[in-house]
């Protein structure tokens, strides 16, 4: 995947798309269409997805509707316990603000489509797919990656040090998605079960099936947290 | 498969929903409405929708959120999967409800999906979700029905040119639970029953529900006469995670001495719109459910099944899950 520098260019996007606008638009104009759908509706329906697109984007047509209401442009978002002032689009994803303009690539985008849990982060400690989310959404957030899971002073998190200890993982693409579906479980249930761990780490793939062996590691950052709870509590 | 920006559009975050249905009437056909995107993203990203102002959900509280009624309960349409499944009172009394979100996607999907989008998700035909024109887009041809077409998860019942299913796991449970949908819009609010509520390709074969461009639904009830009633959830998919359902069923069974007084059998993934096999409900009434009953009903179920070139397999498979979700009652 081509990495992005920070600046696009929302010009470049901003209304090419829309039908009304489109240069293409009497080329179709006799094609057939079905009794109760408008033309407009139909060519909308039939700008096909994939390769055809990036050509039709350059023909960047008048800014389209109105700002009114729009999301502010300018956000601070609250990421790893700082405040960042970033620059982002009303469709930029989570993903994309993370990696690219904020430079935290150890979210890893693996499908961009919700299907492989490689962009797992917390969302007020829940997981979630960050390619899948907008980052508009998340102003009023904490969001925290897994750069933001160790201490200040370097110590692991337990899920990251048990993942160590268990010889997670192998190529270590998906690891980042599986350490922070793990530590939001552990935050949620502090001691689960072997198969309600398993359930909850069930939206990350990984591709070198080392499934167990990260089942192994949550099993044993959460039987350490355990065992911390209680010295803790024995005083 | 392409990583990149979504197309522009204009991002507007109401806090009331009033404001809300003004921006979709305003807009018209140009507006989206985005709870948790976990459908509407797949078109933006894939260039297959293209609207220019997305509504977002996420503001409106008042879609929040479970609560009791006079009449049973009611479920905000923005809220999670994960909550509905989660709620105390779902689970008390409608498991059925809470077992077939617990199998919808995965963890992170049900986290951030609604239970409002889940019900008024598009369909997963892969032709029409790669940009192909087809009816469903507005074209004149249906790829999927074709004699050599990828037609494996389409659909055995209810084909009007569209071959397309329901891929929804939420919406056959709700419609064995007798559920309404609240739906609302700049003129004013309308109940209609969830079995109502999806659309049929031979009345409009463009859209899955009956909501029009401007029209939000707001909650789903469900009311309290099949309230801890015995219930059957069963679904069939490639994996256990992310796999839309190949086949699933949603039954709902009252019991008097023994016997099966009334009940609800609701198959998803088979048609257009979520199966409800009244037949099958009239044949096991009255009846004892016992292994005789299960195999006239799982026989039953299939009758007049057309099956499309590489989905004959879904036959067996409504015969067995129809068959043991009576056996279970
Ligand atoms: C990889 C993957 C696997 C999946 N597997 C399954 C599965 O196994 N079973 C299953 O049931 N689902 C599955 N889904 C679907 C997923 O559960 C749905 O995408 C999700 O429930 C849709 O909800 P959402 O809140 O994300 O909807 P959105 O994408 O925000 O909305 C979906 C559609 O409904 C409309 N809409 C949403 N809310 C409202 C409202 N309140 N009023 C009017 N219109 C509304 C939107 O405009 C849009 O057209 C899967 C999705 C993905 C990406
Ligand atoms: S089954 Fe329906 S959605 Fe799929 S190609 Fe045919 S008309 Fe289109
Ligand atoms: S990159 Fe988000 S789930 Fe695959
Ligand atoms: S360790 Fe390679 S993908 Fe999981």
């Amino acid at each position: 995947m081509a990495e992005r520098s920070s600046t696009i260019d929302p010009s470049a996007h901003r209304g090419a798309l829309r039908a009304d606008d489109a240069p293409w638009e009497g080329l179709l104009a006799n094609l057939p269409g079905r009794g109760n759908v408008s033309r407009r509706q139909f060519i909308k329906g039939v700008i096909a997805t994939g390769a055809s697109v990036s050509a039709f984007s350059y023909f960047a047509g008048p800014a389209a509707t109105s700002a009114r209401a729009s999301v502010p442009r300018l956000v601070s978002i609250n990421v790893n316990g700082q405040a960042r002032r970033v620059d982002v689009l009303p469709q930029e994803t989570l993903a994309m603000t993370l990696r690219y303009k904020l430079g935290l690539t150890g979210t890893k985008l693996g499908c961009d489509r919700a299907e492989c849990g490689a962009c797992t982060v917390m969302i007020d400690g829940v997981a979630h797919y960050s390619c899948s989310t907008l980052t508009q959404r998340v102003r009023a957030r904490e969001v925290v990656t897994v750069e933001g899971l160790e201490s200040p002073d370097g110590t692991l998190h337990p899920v990251q040090q048990a993942f160590i200890d268990e010889l997670g993982p192998q190529c270590g693409f998906c690891t980042p998605g599986q350490v922070m579906a793990a530590a939001a479980l552990l935050e949620a249930n502090p001691n689960p079960t072997r198969e309600e761990a398993r359930r909850a780490m069930s939206g990350n793939l990984c591709r070198c099936g080392a499934y167990d062996h990260y089942l192994n590691g949550v099993m044993r950052a959460a039987a350490n947290g355990q065992a911390v709870a209680e010295e803790v509590s024995n005083g | 498969m392409m990583k990149d920006m979504m197309p522009h559009f204009d991002l507007v975050q109401p806090t009331d929903v009033e404001s809300a249905l003004d921006l979709l009437r305003e807009h018209g056909r140009d507006a989206w409405a985005l709870a948790g995107g976990y459908d509407s993203f797949d078109w933006f990203k894939n260039r297959g929708k293209q609207p220019s102002v997305v509504v977002d959900l996420e503001g409106l509280d008042e879609l929040k959120g479970v609560r009791e009624t006079g009449d049973g309960i009611e479920i905000g349409a923005t809220t999670s999967l994960t909550d509905v499944e989660n709620d105390p009172l779902v689970r008390e009394r409608y498991g059925l409800l809470a077992e077939a979100v617990s199998v919808v996607a995965s963890p992170q999907i049900r986290n951030g999906g609604t239970i409002g989008g889940n019900i008024c998700q598009d369909t997963r035909c892969w032709y029409y979700r790669y940009g192909m024109p087809c009816y469903r887009a507005g074209g004149n041809v249906c790829y999927a029905g074709a004699p050599d077409a990828m037609n494996r998860e389409h659909a055995l019942f209810g084909a009007d040119r569209c071959v397309a299913v329901t891929p929804s796991d939420s919406a056959p449970a709700l419609v064995a639970l007798d559920a309404e949908m609240v739906v609302r819009n700049a003129r004013g609010e309308r109940v209609i029953p969830a079995g109502e509520f999806f659309m049929p390709p031979g009345v409009d074969i463009t859209r899955m529900t009956v909501l029009d461009p401007d029209d939000l639904l707001t909650a789903v009830r469900i009311p309290a006469r099949w309230a801890g009633a015995r219930f059957h959830f069963e679904k069939v998919a490639d994996r256990k995670t992310w796999d839309f359902p190949l086949v699933n069923v949603a039954a709902a069974f009252r019991i008097a001495d023994g016997r099966i007084d009334d009940s609800r059998i609701v198959l998803g993934a088979v048609e257009c719109i979520p199966r409800r096999l009244t037949d099958v409900e009239d044949l096991v009434r009255g009846r004892v459910p016992n292994e005789s009953t299960a195999a006239e009903a799982g026989e039953l179920a299939t009758q007049g099944a057309r099956p499309l070139s590489y989905n004959h397999f879904k036959i067996p498979l409504v015969k067995n899950l129809v068959a043991r979700a009576v056996r279970s009652a």
